[in-house]
């Protein structure tokens, strides 16, 4: 009972494209015909582009008009929108997300280009490579589209000129070499008249390349999948009964077979696949883009937005990462504004920490922007409350991409790519100081402005962060810090490990997770002090540098000062105020810092002070001098 | 394959060997269907109500057969919901009983009548009077009574003109209204299924799907289908250019006539409304290459879609299917 093959039976493959072109290139036209000439178009749909044809006065069919639901709202000046077409030959299935060029441009060609593997970029043979060609062109690499196919459309109208298609792919050439594109195809056309789209055309004898269908139904389709990094976001937990615990989802990358060790994020839990299930049946492997349902060995806790991987090949995990965004919405980027970040299969919060620069889509320069409006794009940090599992978009389309919804309205407001973790080092470095100092843009949306209080206050805000080992002297030099800023008349407030863990951070213990938790809930905590203006010193062994860079992350540049409160182990441990090391010693007290768990010292803290040889009066003595020259406090 | 008699066996998904391209699956059908899967169980997990409207038709078929797929070994986590226009064909609601017991999932069926009865819809008159309008009320009523906060449709991009540019979740307000120049962006495959309280989306999991495509996996599934898709003996009369069934639900105007024709339909949904074809396609394989010469959409069989030209997305708006 096989179906007949040849009326495109089950062995064809699928390719997912989209076309750009200026209003007038002939994309309509274009499109038409390409259904038109694969025979995807039904009678009674010819028939109803025949009558608006008469209607409104042409001679012949408009092809332009198949398509052209659109061209209503064109003419109604209203908000034109990405259509999908479909068609197929023998060979494959084609998706067209068709993007009509408007204003809305670079919001339509995002969303098209997100799932297309291969775009057509329309050239009108008359006007020759303009700015929005190479926007388009920018776009398809920016979106990674490994095929590029650049049709140089209405040839007829400059008599099959082979030196005009020349020019304009040598023009087009010239600058894609700046662009990241694998394959980057130049084909001659004339939409209306057929030639080259499915038909070789006998007027330009001297094209001796394929056809524009022909191209399309032999570029090689998954190019742009990563077939090496096994990553499966779970979607949903399957539990029909108590003997059967699955995890369903699609692999977004990479394959996976029974037996093999996987890791569990964030958890890191290790076990083993038991099965590859299907309903249909168990499979010997699983590959990218496989909706599945994987067992494990081992009993281990999964939830939705966990992720599965290779034992040896981890994405990054965290907190922070620097990506490219594209801003979809009219409303503009507000810092202040906890947006919903949604990646793979998992949902965070996530501030727009900072903003790099916005490109100029026209000029592809870098320029400074303290918001993104409808339709930007540029490079921003952002920092998420929950940590995410991310490979670089470049690498991994996948587990490299996100969208931001705005919380107020429920819309998707960005979309990002993302290049991957902030490495705090690099910051300052490279940049001008002008872009820098976007990074100290007021935040909106708290009532009174930090700024505001800060006047009345009299000093700027800050975060003082004392980091060091248990028993260092951290604490002392804080409360004589506090001490001192509160009898000149400062805002101030201590955060301190102990007093927190006693409240807000009770449910927390010592792992390495519920440490980050500790550190994340601390740095929010801080922030918001931070905010009310005052002067928050904080101590926290905080060992990991990461953690430490979060919260860095968390206020503007130069309002963190991070004092490494420095002192040999074998001292702290004589001093043992709290006698923890000696029973950390006697093993009593698991991941103890210094002992049985890693310090991590500061790589170029604001300030070192050395307990051993100096006391706690003269550290506090060369904090406040630190926290003057950098102008939060007044000269004296 | 027979003309869809329901058995035990035929509703089975039957992968036959050699037929899938395992382990690398990479045709177009199985993307479509992992395509479906996913999208399924994306709307379990980030809803807490859904349902599947279920017409009765090929396309409500194949998302029960998808469903099944999505959650197995469990069970659909979700009701069918049927909205009755009254005017069915006998076979729909035999082959929907028969599907319900056997996949053993819930059905909740809301009627049309029902909201008539309650004055909350106004019966058309006149030749052509079709309930497929009133449906829109008791599917927002039952929408509102059973607080579905997602809803599945069958919707395929390739049937329409207003359909093109619909997304897979489709947002709609608390009144149910569709807003076309109001849309998500929706990229890559993450869907935003965030809304207000009183809001609800429909989703379309066959969104990427042509009518050809449906039948493709039908015959690779061996699926069962209502015995109204293969041609049979039927008493039709002709209106509009549309051959229609001879029903209770039809009275005929002067001048038409009845003959007695081998057809099947196309689309199966509301009696009055759903156009036949001549055909003496009477298997799959016959169906699908009947399919693929047509030269006629699917839906210019159905009259209501022909009353005017943006008819659909007119309905559409107010929160048809
Ligand atoms: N001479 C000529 N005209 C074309 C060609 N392609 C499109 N056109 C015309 O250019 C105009 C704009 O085409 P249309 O497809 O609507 O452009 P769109 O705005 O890109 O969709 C129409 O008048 C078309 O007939 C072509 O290859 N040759």
């Amino acid at each position: 009972m096989a179906a007949d093959r040849t009326t495109h039976g089950y062995g064809m493959d699928l390719l997912r494209l989209t076309t750009a072109g200026s209003v007038d290139d002939g994309k309509s036209t274009l499109i038409g015909r390409l259904l038109y000439d694969t025979k995807s178009i039904f009678e009674d749909q010819l028939e109803a582009v025949e009558l608006a044809s008469k209607r409104r006065g042409e001679a012949g069919v408009n092809l332009a008009l198949l398509t052209d639901g659109l061209r209503a709202e064109r003419e109604q000046n209203i908000t034109i929108d990405v259509a999908y077409r479909y068609f197929a030959t023998p060979k494959r299935k084609f998706i067209i997300a068709d993007t009509p060029g408007h204003i809305q441009y670079t919001r339509n060609m995002v969303t098209g280009a997100s799932t297309a593997e291969l775009a057509i970029v329309l050239i009108d043979a008359r006007r020759g490579v303009l700015t929005q060609s190479k926007r388009h062109g920018f776009i398809a690499s920016l979106l990674g589209i490994p095929h590029i196919v650049v049709t140089v459309n209405k040839m007829d109208l400059v008599d099959y000129d082979q030196a005009t298609f020349e020019q304009i792919a040598d023009d087009y050439r010239e600058f894609a070499a700046k662009l990241e594109v694998e394959d980057l195809t130049f084909i001659p056309i004339s939409a209306l008249q057929g030639d080259n789209v499915v038909e070789q055309s006998a007027r330009m004898p001297w094209y001796r390349g394929s056809t524009l269908l022909h191209h399309l139904e032999s570029v090689k389709v998954g190019a742009s999948r990563n077939v090496i990094d096994f990553r499966f976001p779970v979607q949903y937990v399957l539990r029909p009964h108590q003997d059967f615990r699955g995890f369903a989802g699609r692999v977004a990358s990479g394959t996976i077979r029974p037996g093999e060790e996987v890791t569990v994020l964030p958890s890191m839990q290790q076990t083993r696949i038991r099965a590859v299930q299907t309903a249909d049946g168990a499979l010997d492997e699983a590959v990218a883009q496989d909706s599945i349902v994987l067992t494990t060995e081992d009993e281990i806790d999964i939830s939705r937005g966990d992720m599965i991987v290779r034992r040896m090949n981890l994405p990054s995990v965290g907190t922070r990462f620097d990506a490219v965004l594209c801003w979809l919405n009219e409303a503009p980027l507000n810092r202040a504004t906890p947006y919903v970040l949604m990646h793979t299969t998992r949902t965070t919060r996530a501030y727009i920490e900072r903003i790099v620069y916005r490109i100029d889509v026209d000029t592809m320069h870098r320029e400074a922007a303290e918001s993104f409006a409808l339709n930007d794009i540029g490079r921003v940090e952002i920092v998420t409350t929950a940590p995410i599992f991310f490979d670089p978009y470049r690498v991994n389309q996948a587990t490299g991409s996100f969208i931001l919804v705005d919380p107020a309205t429920n819309v998707t407001v960005a979309a990002g790519m993302i290049r991957g973790e902030v490495k705090t080092a690099e910051r300052g470095g490279g940049l001008s100081a002008e872009l820098e100092r976007s990074r100290d843009i007021v935040w909106e949306g708290w009532n009174v402005p930090r700024e505001e209080r800060e006047k009345a206050h009299g000093h700027s805000a800050a975060v003082v962060w004392l980091t060091g080992l248990s028993g260092s002297g951290k604490s002392t030099i804080g409360r004589t810090l506090e001490r001192r800023l509160f009898r000149q008349g400062r805002r101030t407030m201590l955060l301190d490990g102990d007093t927190l863990r006693h409240g807000l951070n009770a449910d927390l213990g010592f792992g390495l997770q519920d440490r980050q938790e500790n550190i994340r809930r601390v740095g929010e905590v801080a922030r918001l002090f931070f905010e009310q203006g005052s002067i928050v010193v904080c101590t926290f062994v905080s060992p990991l540098r990461a953690d430490r860079a979060r919260v860095r992350g968390l206020v503007p540049e130069g309002r963190f000062v991070e004092v490494y409160v420095a002192c040999p182990i074998d001292v702290c441990k004589e001093r043992d105020p709290k006698g923890l090391y000696a029973r950390a010693e006697r093993g009593e007290i698991p991941d103890f810092t210094g002992v049985s768990s890693p310090y991590e010292e500061p790589e170029s803290p604001e300030l070192v002070v050395h307990t051993e040889h100096e006391d706690p009066e003269a550290a506090v003595d060369r904090i406040v001098a630190r926290l003057t020259d950098a102008g939060i406090l007044p000269p004296e | 394959m027979q003309n869809g008699e329901v058995t035990a066996e035929s509703g089975e998904p039957t992968a036959r060997p050699g037929e899938r391209t395992h382990p690398h699956r990479s045709s177009h059908l199985d993307q479509l269907e992992s395509e479906a899967i996913y999208v399924m169980r994306e709307v379990a997990a980030q809803f807490e109500r859904p349902v599947l409207l279920f017409s009765g038709g090929k396309d409500s078929i194949t998302m029960v057969h998808l469903a099944r797929k999505a959650f197995w070994p469990g069970r659909i986590p979700f009701p069918l919901l049927h909205i009755d226009t009254g005017h069915n064909f006998p076979e729909a609601l035999e082959f929907r009983d028969a599907l319900v017991q056997q996949v053993g999932v819930e059905l909740i069926v809301r009627y049309v009548q029902d909201s008539i009865d309650q004055g909350r819809a106004v019966e058309e008159t006149g030749p052509n009077a079709s309930r497929n309008v009133l449906q829109i009320v008791t599917l927002l009523d039952a929408i509102r009574e059973l607080r579905v906060d997602a809803a599945f449709g069958g919707g395929r991009r390739d049937e329409e003109k207003a359909r093109a540019k619909e997304r897979f979740f489709s947002h709609r307000d608390v009144h149910g209204q569709w807003d076309p120049r109001n849309q998500r962006p929706e990229l890559w495959n993450l869907f935003n299924g965030r809304k207000n309280p009183g809001e609800h989306f429909r989703v379309f999991p066959l969104s990427n799907w042509t009518e050809l495509d449906v039948w493709h996996y039908i015959a690779r599934e061996g699926m069962a289908l209502p015995s109204l898709y293969f041609s049979h003996e039927r008493n039709v009369f002709r209106r509009g250019g549309v051959l229609l069934a001879q029903t209770d639900f039809v009275p005929l105007l002067p001048g038409e006539t009845v003959e007695r024709r081998r057809i099947r339909f196309r689309t199966v949904g509301d009696a009055t409304c759903t156009g036949a074809v001549e055909s003496e396609a009477s298997t799959l394989d016959e169906v699908i290459r009947e399919v693929a010469a047509a030269r006629v959409t699917e839906r210019g069989g159905r009259s209501d879609d022909q009353r005017s030209e943006a008819a659909m997305e007119d309905r559409k708006k107010q929160g048809y299917f």
